[in-house]
């Protein structure tokens, strides 16, 4: 049993940090209609950053702001200006591979400039053990679990009780309206780039630990991201926060009680499976079509 | 009997109630017009009858077959044609692309349009087509590069290729330049002619509608207010009053 | 003419570099069906390679069973047309980039299971020693009559793939990719052209990884992950997609490019990626889309 609420606990905290990927995919789609195919190379970069920064003698919090910056500037406003602006009007499709190159590029050009090896990251929180009951709880997991939880309340909250937040949710839902009602659209997509970047650096530095910094440790997060996003509901912000949770608990389960081998298709076949019967998501509205 | 019958029509979208309860019937050949104020429930209601949307009570008969929610698709098959408000042409495909895939579905079986000739025997038809709606020069054209009028043409042309017994036409002169207005109106009345379908036309240009249509229905806030001969309808003071506002 | 230079190409070549033209080949069977499926049809599919492999799989199996290729050849399009079918019906109820996810989902699904499933497929030790197959009693053992097989057999499939396009299905699919809400209420049959689309484009795949296996006559996991699946939408995107020759241009060069940029190393991923970017950026249309642009102008 405790095992069990362990796997739980464990589960909820990679989960979390799931669902913080999850999240900025999540509003970069519903403000731009954008797929980030290279949103797992979004959380390496700023890792590497941080890294880098910390060879040079910085302390961790400094080269993490530092990386927050860079994140900011480069995959960011210059993410949006250089590859989606020019892209966004010809449909998704080109704008898709483009990403996927992206992906490929970065990736590489971290691999042959930096380094092909994978490197050990600073843990922000102690990995000690405290015990309630016969329950093992690690200091790292439930760290994880506040900073997670405490950034993706405080960006709803955001969303949803500042002007801002409200403006950005109606470019999101209604562009064209958003439009008609004086809404600086092109700004508030901005934002959502800039919110997209930062969170993935807040993503790295929380799961850089556990995966160590590496050129391609955001091929698996990545994915986890799109299928978090999708499995919780592509149009809610929420449905991120769930879906994030749901597949790190799933996939800890999976892995302990049946088939290693297959921890990694968890979050796949849940996908498939709201795919199937609720495509819109668990927590997402239905879209009626257009005629 | 009625060759379209729309029985206690309803569409609610929540609180709101976009068609309240809408009757009306076609007549075989018959051309009705359906005029109201924007945001009277027109195009919801030529949605519930299309299937493209399911209507949240009521009946839509078909030549005495309750066709209510069925797919669109469906509909096509048993003669329900219809044209779009937005513009809804093929837009990569050539303008005598557009007109043969029109009318291909309805020839065959799916695996003997695979062996059949590559315009599906088509092609004459559709060049008589292209010839009625004057759009010869731009025959081999992608439909998508073509003028909002060109595409509105082609979208009407499309609806009519399988010589449909009944077509819904959504705002046919939206964007169709004037002078082209009276050419389209005469074109349908060709066809109504040539093909002997029924028509029932969505649309706001007043002199269109009372030029074409013996029979008009007004709509505002989702149910008939008026319903007769153009003339009659158009002097009805509740009518007036909709339109004009008090 | 093309033709020509294709028959004479290997004349010069050592074996690899045969290799590399028959591997080309093989792409372009593959590449021709993903090209039905997304530039004629408009249905995104990440999940390619998966086909590839499950005809690859298929063909292994059954000739290590001493089954005749020619009779292998129509199990495995079956079989990858009637997975496609299968894959179709995601398809129906969600498009573009939910699409694009529940393909690559089931990608990763098969290659999980051909990674894991040791008793059928190998497992990572893969199935080796696949004999080359032989056409009536003449022999294809030399890389460079196979060369001639595979080739003869492209030729056959882009005919075929060429038949369908200027059918009325070809003008079906592209109603379907340009609006299918109109083609719906047209009589057009989204349901089955879009399954069709999946499906005709898997069997090409399928058809594409028995050559694959007879040609490097060892199989294992690695050449069926996502990744492959990546560089075939690219080799559709990138060459044109809806062009009837883009995935031949675009197999070119994600396969033959890299041979000739391997004085770059490392570097070479970066400006292949780093070059995709641009090229959507400047030309969404893909290379192909060029001489449109071009005539336009003109």
């Amino acid at each position: 049993m405790s095992d069990f609420l362990q796997l739980i606990i464990s589960g909820t905290a990679t989960g979390a940090i799931y669902a913080l990927a999850a999240l900025g995919f999540t509003l970069l789609w519903q403000a731009s209609g954008t797929i980030n195919f290279a949103q797992g190379e979004f959380v390496m970069v700023p890792a590497i950053v941080t890294l880098l920064a910390m060879s040079y003698g910085l302390p961790l919090w400094l080269a993490f702001l530092l990386a927050c910056a860079a994140s900011m500037l480069l995959l960011g406003l210059g993410f949006k200006r250089l590859v989606v602006d020019p892209l966004i009007r010809h449909g998704t499709i080109p704008l898709v591979i483009a990403t996927l190159g992206l992906s490929i590029g970065v990736k590489n050009l971290m691999k042959s400039s930096y380094s092909a090896e994978a490197y050990p990251f600073p843990n922000l929180f102690p990995a000690t053990l405290f015990s309630v009951g016969d329950l093992k709880i690690s200091v790292y997991d439930i760290g994880t679990l506040l900073l997670a939880g405490a950034i993706v309340f405080g960006l709803q909250a955001f969303l949803n009780r500042t002007l801002t937040g409200r403006a950005m949710q109606a470019v999101a839902q209604n562009t064209e309206a958003a439009t008609v009602l004086g809404i600086d659209v092109k700004r508030m997509v901005l934002y959502v780039f800039l919110i997209n970047a930062l969170l993935a650096a807040v993503a790295a530095l929380l799961v850089t630990p556990t995966y160590l910094a590496k050129f391609d440790m955001g091929d698996t997060i990545g994915l986890k991201a799109f299928y978090a996003a999708i499995i919780g509901g592509f149009n809610q912000t929420r449905g991120a926060l769930l879906g994030g949770v749901l597949v790190g608990i799933l996939e800890n389960l999976m892995g302990a009680y049946v088939s290693p081998a297959y921890k990694e298709g968890v979050a796949l076949m849940l996908f498939l499976v709201v795919i199937l019967f609720r495509p819109e998501g668990l927590l997402g509205r239905v879209e009626e079509r257009k005629v | 009997m009625n060759f379209l019958e729309v029985k206690n029509c309803v569409k609610h979208y929540g609180a709101i109630r976009a068609v309240d309860g809408v009757s009306f019937a076609v007549g075989a050949g018959e051309i009705v017009g359906v005029i109201g104020p924007n945001g009277s429930g027109k195009t919801t209601l030529f949605n519930s009858i299309l299937g493209q949307i399911r209507p949240t009570s009521g009946r839509v008969e078909f030549c005495g077959e309750d066709v209510t929610g069925l797919s669109p698709l469906e509909l096509s098959r048993r003669g329900v044609g219809r044209t779009f408000q937005s513009l809804q042409v093929f837009g990569k495909l050539s303008v005598r692309d557009n007109l043969i895939v029109a009318a291909q579905e309805f020839k065959g079986t799916l695996h003997g349009r695979l062996l059949a000739a590559p315009d599906a025997g088509l092609g004459r038809h559709a060049d008589e087509m292209i010839e009625l709606f004057r759009l010869e020069r731009v025959a081999q054209l992608p439909a998508g590069s073509l003028s909002y009028g060109q595409q509105k043409l082609i979208d009407i042309a499309m609806a009519f290729m399988p010589a449909p017994r009944l077509v819904l036409l959504d705002e046919p002169c939206a964007g169709v330049n004037p002078g082209l207005v009276d050419q389209l109106r005469e074109l349908l009345l060709e066809l109504n002619r040539l093909q002997g379908g029924s028509f029932v036309v969505i649309e706001h240009n007043m002199d269109f509608i009372m030029r074409l249509c013996p029979h008009v229905i007004c709509m505002v806030e989702g149910r008939v207010l008026a319903e007769g001969e153009p003339e009659t309808v158009q002097s009805n003071p509740a009518v007036l009053e909709a339109y004009l506002g008090k | 003419m093309a033709l020509v230079a294709l028959a004479l190409a290997p004349l010069g070549l050592k074996n690899y570099g045969i290799y590399l033209l028959t591997l080309w080949c093989v792409y372009v069977m593959a590449g021709m069906g993903l090209n039905l499926t997304v530039g004629y049809a408009g249905q995104m599919s990440i999940g390619h390679a998966a086909f590839l492999g499950i005809g690859a799989y298929t063909a292994a199996i059954l000739m290590k069973l001493g089954v005749p290729f020619g009779f292998v050849l129509p199990v495995a399009a079956l079989n990858c047309f009637l997975v496609g079918l299968a894959l179709g019906f995601p398809a129906l109820r969600v498009q573009h980039h939910y699409l694009a996810f529940a393909t690559l989902g089931f990608n990763v699904l098969v290659f999980l299971f051909i990674r894991n499933e040791e008793w059928l497929t190998g497992g990572t030790f893969g199935i080796a020693g696949i004999q080359r197959p032989k056409l009536f009693s003449f022999s294809l053992d030399s890389s460079l009559s196979f060369y001639y097989f595979v080739l003869v057999s492209t030729i056959l499939l882009a005919f075929v793939l060429w038949w369908i396009v200027r059918s009325p299905w070809g003008r079906a699919f592209a109603a379907l990719r340009d609006n299918p809400i109109r083609a719906e209420s047209l009589g057009v049959n989204i349901m089955a052209y879009t399954l069709l689309a999946f499906a005709i484009g898997a069997a090409f795949a399928g058809i594409a990884g028995c050559y694959f296996t007879a040609l490097v006559q060892f199989i294992e996991p690695g050449p069926f992950h996502v990744t492959t699946s990546l560089m075939m939408l690219l080799m559709v995107i990138v060459g044109g997609s809806g062009k009837f020759f883009g995935p031949m241009l675009g197999a070119a060069i994600v396969i033959l490019l890299p041979e000739w940029l391997r004085f770059m190393k490392d570097w070479y991923l970066v400006v292949f990626g780093l070059s995709v970017v641009c090229l959507m950026v400047w030309l969404p249309g893909g290379l192909l889309s060029l001489q449109d642009r071009f005539f336009r102008k003109a």
